[in-house]
Formats: C-alpha cells, structure tokens, sequence
C-alpha cells in the first residue's frame, strides 16, 4: 500500500469509517458530529475603505511598527519618491511601475528595471539600495500591506532584499479588517502574496521587539491621496 | 544508544558547531533525543531539576509575563475576539471531520499549479523523502524556516547524519542550534536565554559574530543578519513548515517575523514544505479568521510582520520546483480519539504556555517533548499513543496529562477554543482504564477504590468524618500537623496540615437543627 | 428560599467553619437551610484523577441526594466551593454519561441547573452584595481558579468583601495566579506545586494582611498550610466566615502561626 492510501486508510479509521483498518496504534475512532460554522464575526469595519478614519488608523498602526509613513497628494508623488531614494544610491522597480513616479529621480540614483526576461540575481539585489513597489490591497486596523506580485509589485524576491523598501498605496486600497482585505484578494488567492505589517522585527530575545532584521530593516509607505 | 547523565534516548548531537560538542559548556543545554517526542525524565523528576535553575526561572518569569501583558492588550482591543474563536474552533472541528476529502482536494490543487505532493506515515518516511530531494540536487546544505513539524521528525539530525547541514534561520532556532540545545518554547524556541547567555552562545559558536558584540538584543539580531545573509543568497533547497494549508486553493501560508521565512520561500530554487495532516483550512476566505487569531495569541502583535502566502510554483516568482510532504507521524492516532482529537486543532500560537503556572516555572525541557505546555501536555501523549505515549505505566509521556493543576488559564487563552483542562483529565481516564485488570499493586488505585465506597454514601462518610475527629489531638499546641508519612510527607514538606477538627460539620448541624437554629 | 446546603467532603470533616458560616449567613438573610444527610462527595477528586469509574457511584450519591431540587423540594442547592460547583456544573453528567447512565446524566444536569457557589447565589439568586457583615480586620483575596475560569463568578466575590463594615480589604498582586494546588497535583507533582505555593505566599505576604480569604477551603488549606509552615502569621478563612461575621457575632480571627521574635531578627540581618 502507498503511503498515501494508508495515511488516508488511517484517517478514515480514526473517523470511524468502516472497513478502514486501524490507526497506527490500532484504533478505530468514532465519526464527529456534523459541524455549523457560525459566523458572527465582522465582515466589514465601520468606515469605507479609504476614509479618513481607516487613513488615520493605518498610519498610527504602521507607525507603531516603527515604519516611516507620509501622506502625499497625487501630483506630489515624483517629488516624494524622489526624495525618500535620494541617498539610496540605487534602486529595482518592477516591470509594470508607474514611470511618472520616477519622474523626479536625482540622476545619481541609479535604476534597476526586474523584467520576466531579465530578472534581477539575489546577488545584485543584495547590492541595491531601495526598492519601490505599488501595493494591492491595506488593511488599517493590523497595519498590513498585502502586495500580490502583479507587474506594479513585482515578484517576491525584489522587495525582500534590498534594505529599504519604499511602498505607495493609494488611499481608496486602504479597507478597515482582514476580511475585507482577504475578500479583495480572495479571487487572485493563487497568486503568491506578501502581507507586510512593518519592517522586519523579532521578539527572540527576551520577547522585547526589535526591528530589522532580515527583511528590509526601513519600511517607507507613501499613502497617496 | 548512547547516554547522556544516564539518561536514556539522549545523544549529544555530532559536531556540527565549530567546536563540537561540549558537555560542560556554561549553559547547560539539552542534548538532541532520539526522540523529539519522547526525552528524558518523567515529568516530575525532570521538574524537580528544572525548578533548580534560577537563572532559567528568572528568563522564563520575565519573558512570560511581557508576552502575557501584550497578548492581553491587543486582544483586548479587538470587539469580536469571542465571535473570532467560535469560528476558528467551528472551522477546525469541520477540517478534522472532513479531513480525508479536504485532504484530496489540497492535493489536487497544489499539483494543478505544479507541486508535488508526498505522503508519510511517520517521521522516518519524512526525513527520507525530504533528504532524497535534496540529495537530487546536489545540495549538501539547506536553509530552514522554523517548523514544529520539522522538529516533531528530527529532520535537522537525520540531514547531518546523511552529511547534508541544515541551517536554522529563525533567530531562535539559530540560537537553540549553535548552542546544541533543545527547544523550550514553540514560538519562542530560546525563551529559556537571557540575552547575556545568548551572547555567550554567539561569541564562541558563531564563527563571524564580532568580537565586541554586546548584549543589546539588536546588536544581536544583527550579529544573526550579517551570519545568515551570504547563506540565504547562495541556497539551492529551503525547508519550512505550514502554517496553514488551504484545500481549496492549494495555498500554503508561513506566518513569521523576521523575513528569514521569505528569504527561504522565495530565493531558492527548490521548496520543500513539511506540513501535518491537520494544518488545513478548507477555503481561503477562512484565513481571514485564523490571520486574526494567530498573530494576537502568539507574539502579542496586531499582525505579524510577515505572512507568506504561495499555490504550488508562479514562473518566474521564486522557487520553480515545489514539494508538499504531508505527515502522520501519530496524527490519526489523535483523530481516532473523539475526546483528544481536538489537540488537532492547534494552531501553534503557544498562548497556553505563556498563560501557564506550571510552564512559568519549570520551563520546556521538562516535558521532555518537542512540544511543551498544557497543548504537549495532551499533544505529546496522543501522537506517541502507538508506543505507549498514553497507556504505558512506565513511558515518560503518560506522566504529562498530571503537569497541571487543571487552573484552566490555558482554556481561557486558546484562540481556538481547545478544552485542554477536559482533554487532560481524559487522558487521566485513559491512562487509569488502561491499567485496570493488571495486578499490581498501585496505593493510588486503592485509595481511590477505598475513597470512592466511603464517599458514595452519607451514612459512612459521616463514620469516617467521625472517626477522623478522633486525630484532633494529633496537632499538638499549634492545631497543625507538620510531618506526615508518605504519601502526604510530599505536602508537608513545604506546608503544615490542618488537624482535623473536634466536630465534622455533620455533627455540628445535627445539633443546629435539634436546637431550632439556636446554636 | 428554602436553601439545600452541600458542604463538600472536605469542608464537612476538615474545615466545618466554612459551612457553619454559610448557615448561618443565610438563616441570618432569613432563608432556611437544609443540610442532606445522605450527601457525601461531588466526585471531583476521583473525576481529575482518572478514576471515572470509581466516581460513578460517588456522582450518582451526590445527584441522588440533591435530586429534589430539580423536584421543586427546595429552591436551589448552595455550595461554599468554587471548585465543586465546577465539578458538579462541567463534569457530573459527563462521567454520566460515559458509563452509559444517560438518564442519571439527565438528573444531573437538572440539579446542577438549579446549583450554585456562595457568591453566586447571594448576588446573581438573591440580588444581595451588601450582607449586612462586619469584619474589621485587614483581608487579602485569592480568586481560586475555578472559580474564576470555570463558574466566571468575576468580581462578585470582592462585590461582597468591599461591601463588608470594618474591612481593611487589601488587593492581592498576581491574584489570579494558580496557588498550585490542583487537587493531586499537589502530590504527584509536588516539588512544582511548591514552587507555586512559594510564589502565591510571597504575593500573600507582601500584603500584610491578617486574614487570606477564598470561597474554597481546597485551595485555602494549601495556602495556609503553607503560610503556616512559614509561620507568615496569616491565618485562613472562607469567604463564608467573613459574611457571616456580625458586631453581635463576630467571627473570630483564624489562628496563625507567627514567626517568634528570634525568627524575626535572624531575617532582618539576613536581608
């Protein structure tokens, strides 16, 4: 028997299946009740997505993550980009990022493009500064940034190694709970997800929180409204 | 089998820090067991040797007691915690019920995106399958994620033992690693260090830690960035664990901290993913709830840093070759009991051993398992059920289900509602059942064979509370009995007992009642 | 009301005081008590260890005597025991029905519908916290487990206390700490029992109070046996005793081991 008919073989024992055999340990269990899921928790926050009040909340939970957040208006956007890499030295972009965010870019920052066909190795992301990545969906009440790996995001790896990553969120992609966040992306569920709530951080030492370790140690969002 | 402080089933590990291993290093580690499931003492005596250990009861107070505090706060603040639990318990009683069929589909699904799915019936089949794919591709290292299932195989000492180094990346682990330890902790395997100790451990085992390193806890996240970088860029095959699996989707989620889990799940070529049986979800809605449970139980945060989640292999996103092992190892022996299957439904937070009077103080190692606390305390018992882990009078496991005092707090805690107090005294009942019809002597099972005639009638309970008076006088000036015979010599090392009283109460109220209330 | 008093084995030949009290407490609130003679046990010890067939005829005993409650023969059957009325509440039918007794298991269930701990039945059944009681000493309060997690009787307890004349009522840190106890736990796992019992005396001791209270003398007897080996010069009593103290009928201070002068001095240079 492969070992996936039996594992199988056991499980249906160990739920009282008849003619199952036994579990390892030679029992035969007994099959559960049927199961009601209920279902009375909050499907919805209070406020619309991208309101004043889910803004609000998502700024004071990533700046408890000690993420460096600013709030910028649409035209200003290049300016800010511009400078928040200014001392980054370089920087990787995904394929399909906004060009005009890179309008203002001082000269001396040097940009990476990671394409399908060209994709950046671990090592020259190792050497590069910055990352600058959109973003697919926020949720303000645990400060969670969710990128899907869509062409503005990019896949996994470049906004894992650089040290910095520079994240934009435009404010109506701000939901207020998990569920309406995980309902966004519940139709996509098959792409690969990064849900980022703050920099990199541990708590092995004596359960005192420390940021940065080894995901980016600066997080930088920009919420654009 | 070799031996360690004539222990049995204790070995220390083959030298695979710098300096090998070193018995009589100042912080006194664990050696790796045989068994990750099955190690050292009894419970009792394996306490009795931990609750020595200052320094470790120290740690332990202070760092439970911040995750207490912090768990408490963010709990606090979320308005439908109650509503949250009640679906999380619903959602994995369902998973255990529906298992073989969710079990397929999670299978289906992750093979459509191009996984492979294996099958192990115990842990050996496990590390088998596991060091075949690494051996494949040629790599004689693999860097890993934190993964309890990981540690339940012993995967790490089977790798090393086929010459392929397996490196922890989570800083706890690392930490447990290059200190050739055991775990004390599920979440927080070092919980059991101070960061002096851990400075210590770095400074002579961790090969480039830098000689002035101090004992400031980001000074030593940074020491295990600087180690561990050049490895996360140069590995070929990663391991992790799941912290969920969803059957219809077939996404797996890591949830995790530190980015040394994207590392492992994004950079290398190849996945290898060692997840129990029980770890589904049946939809990926459901991870809206367990995504708010998780993180507040565990580290006390509104969310943790990072969640990874993937579906078999994305082109051109990270690892292009991606292997699934399901394991057993004694989970369908837990199924199989209708009381203790809900253990399965641990999500691995470890709010029970933060919350837990007698974790506080004796620490992990003296359970003896990979999984300590009041969830290893019925955890541990059930999966090691086969070889005796809940019946066998002499296994060390069958001591686990009496390490609690039943206070309850673990209950109170778990964010999916197992009843651990009641699935303890269960397996209490198992356990006495168990031994019934072998003749020996136990002065346990007479007494309570005695206690339950006397006590199942008012008539003689109230002779033996009679008679009982009759031991007034054995308290002397005081009123109190300070030395006692076996087995109550065990309380009045460390507590007087009350002499009985001149006149039960029974007594006292027949009076009450002749008088009319008067007396 | 007419009230059925269950005393719990160990308070009816150990510490009679607490059911003493409860009596009189109630007969003072103008209720009538009455006391089963056929009672004997709850079954709790024999449940927590395992013995669940030994704690079959012990249950049944118990749901047999108290029965009438459910009949309508009294109002509601009290006991001065958080920890009992848990047993009786989450584990009598269970062991019930486990050894197929599925309508014993129905009787037991109807009377621990109608069963309640001390504190409960005065504030949720008679609507009291103020009991009419005076006890001019300085109290600390240990919340016993199950009362606090399984019978979640919250504050009522200390509802009670605050409202007692005369009380010195001192907050006890870590309160809702596990003593240590837990029944056998005590024995069979005595060296970590004695470890907690240290950490709870401690906490006990930093109060300074006179008098350790509680509404169940399990865990009181493992506290005060411990406070008494440290002749830490707190005594004991049920929150039952405390109720029932009045100017006219006062309950007297619990005798406590002191520590004697030399003792005292030999600390002060240790410190």
């Amino acid at each position: 028997m492969s070992a996936r008919e039996d594992v199988l073989r056991r499980v249906r024992a160990a739920l009282g299946g008849s003619g199952a055999g036994t579990t390892a340990a030679g029992k035969v269990g007994t099959a559960p009740a049927p199961v009601e899921v209920p279902r009375a928790y909050r499907a919805t926050g209070v406020h619309e997505a991208g309101s004043a009040e889910v803004l609000e909340q998502l700024v004071d939970r990533l700046v408890d993550y000690r993420a460096h957040v600013q709030r910028v208006a649409a035209d200003d956007l290049p300016a800010v980009v511009a400078e928040t890499l200014a001392e980054a030295g370089s920087v990787v972009v995904p394929p399909g990022l906004d060009e005009a965010w890179l309008g203002d870019l001082p000269r001396d920052v040097v940009v990476h493009r990671d394409a399908p066909d060209a994709p950046l190795s671990a090592l020259d992301l190792d050497a590069t500064g910055a990352v600058l990545t959109a973003a697919r969906v926020a949720c303000s009440e645990t400060g969670t940034i969710v990128l899907d790996g869509e062409p503005d995001q990019g896949r996994r790896a470049i906004s894992l190694v650089p040290d910095v990553h520079v994240c934009v969120v435009r404010a109506d992609q701000v939901v207020e709970t998990i569920p309406e966040a995980v309902r966004i992306l519940a139709p996509h569920a098959e792409r690969p997800q990064t849900w980022i709530s703050g920099p990199s951080a541990t708590s092995d030492i004596e359960l005192d929180r420390v940021e940065g370790v080894h995901g980016p140690r600066t997080l930088h969002v920009l919420l654009v409204a | 089998m070799s031996t360690f402080l004539g222990l049995p089933g204790l070995r220390r590990r083959e030298a695979t820090s710098p300096e090998g291993g070193d018995p009589t290093e100042p912080w006194g580690a664990v050696p790796h067991p045989d068994e990750p499931l099955r190690w050292g003492e009894s419970f009792p005596a394996a306490a009795k040797h931990t609750l020595k250990n200052e320094q470790l009861r120290r740690n332990l107070g202070h760092a439970t007691a911040t995750i207490r505090a912090k768990r408490a706060a963010v709990v606090d603040e979320v308005p439908d915690w109650e509503a949250l639990r009640d679906t999380g318990s619903a959602v994995k009683e369902q998973v255990m019920a529906q298992l073989p069929d969710l079990l397929a589909q999670l299978e289906e699904n992750v093979t459509a995106r191009g996984g492979v799915v294996h099958w192990a019936r115990d842990a050996a089949e496990a590390n088998r399958i596991v060091t075949e794919i690494a051996r494949a591709r040629g790599a004689d290292e693999v860097v890993k994620v934190k993964s309890m299932a990981t540690q339940e195989i012993g995967l790490n000492e089977h790798l090393a033992d086929e010459g392929i180094a397996a490196i922890e990346t989570d800083l706890a682990e690392l930490i447990v690693q290059l200190a050739d330890d055991m775990p004390s902790h599920i979440l927080v395997p070092a919980i059991h260090r101070n960061r002096a100790e851990i400075r210590d451990i770095f400074l002579a085992r961790m090969g480039d830690a830098p000689p002035d390193l101090s004992d400031v806890p980001r000074e030593l996240a940074m020491a295990a960035r600087a180690h561990l970088r050049r490895k996360f860029l140069s590995a070929k095959v990663a391991v992790s664990g799941a912290n969920f699996g969803v059957a219809d989707t077939g996404t797996l989620a890591v949830v995790e901290s530190e980015g040394n889990g994207r590392m492992c799940l994004t950079l290398p070529e190849t996945l290898v993913t060692v997840m129990g049986i029980e770890k589904l979800i049946p939809t990926y809605t459901d991870l809206e709830v367990f995504l708010q449970l998780l993180p507040r139980s565990s580290t006390g945060e509104r969310m943790n840093p990072y969640t990874s989640l993937w579906t078999g292999v994305t082109p051109g996103d990270g690892p292009q070759e991606f292997h699934l092992v399901l394991l057993d190892n004694g989970r369908t022996d837990v199924l199989a009991d209708s009381v203790g299957r809900a253990a399965l439904h641990c999500i691995r937070c470890s709010a029970c051993l933060n919350v837990c009077p007698v974790y506080e103080r004796v620490g992990g190692h003296a359970y003896g398992s990979v999984y300590p606390g009041p969830i290893g305390a019925i955890l541990t018992p059930q999966l090691t059920a086969s070889t005796g882990g809940v019946s066998g009078a002499d296994d060390v496991n069958a001591s686990l289900p009496y390490a609690s005092t039943l206070c309850g707090a673990c209950y109170d805690v778990c964010p999916v509602k197992i009843d651990i107090p009641s699935i303890l005294v269960d397996l209490r009942a198992r356990e006495v059942d168990a031994d019934r019809g072998k003749h020996k002597v136990d002065p346990w099972k007479a007494a309570m064979k005695a206690a339950s005639w006397v006590m199942s009638d008012g008539g003689r309970f109230g002779l033996a509370g009679r008679a009982a008076t009759l031991g007034h006088g054995l308290g002397g000036r005081d009123g109190v009995i300070s030395k006692a015979p076996p087995p109550v010599s065990a309380w009045t090392r460390e507590r007087d007992l009350p002499a009985p009283p001149d006149e039960t109460f029974r007594q006292w109220m027949a009076e009450h009642e002749k008088d009319g209330g008067e007396r | 009301m007419r009230i059925a008093l269950a005393a719990t084995c160990i308070a009816d030949t150990m510490f009679p005081g607490a059911p003493r009290a409860t009596v009189r407490l109630l007969e003072r609130l103008g209720h009538d008590v009455v006391f089963p003679r056929g009672q004997a046990c709850c079954g709790q010890m024999h449940v927590n260890t395992g013995y669940f067939d030994e704690a079959v005829p012990v249950v049944r005993n118990h749901v047999e005597t108290f029965a009438p409650v459910a009949d309508g023969e009294w109002d509601a059957v009290v006991v001065p025991s958080g920890s009992c009325t848990g047993s009786i509440r989450h584990q009598q039918a269970m062991v019930c029905r486990r050894a197929g007794l599925d309508d014993l298991a129905t009787t037991a269930e109807a009377v621990s519908a109608r069963t309640y701990e001390l504190s409960e039945l005065l504030v949720d059944v008679l609507g009291l916290t103020d009991v009419g009681a005076w006890f001019p000493h300085r109290v600390t309060y240990h919340p016993t487990c199950h009362s606090l997690r399984m019978l979640r009787v919250g504050d009522k307890p200390l509802r009670l206390l605050r409202a007692v004349a005369g009380i010195d009522l001192v907050e006890l840190p870590g309160a809702e700490s596990c003593c240590g106890f837990g029944g056998t736990f005590a024995l069979k796992n005595a060296d970590t029992s004695g470890a907690m019992l240290a950490d709870k005396t401690a906490n006990v001791r930093a109060t300074e109070a006179e008098v350790l209270t509680a509404g169940d003398y399990s865990c009181l007897m493992h506290i005060g046996g411990g406070l008494s080996r440290q002749r830490a010069g707190v005594g004991t009593l049920h929150l039952a005793e405390i109720l029932a103290s009045t100017r006219e009928e006062p309950t007297e201070l619990p005798p406590a081991r002191a520590a004697r002068q030399p003792a005292d001095r030999r600390t002060e240079v240790a410190r």
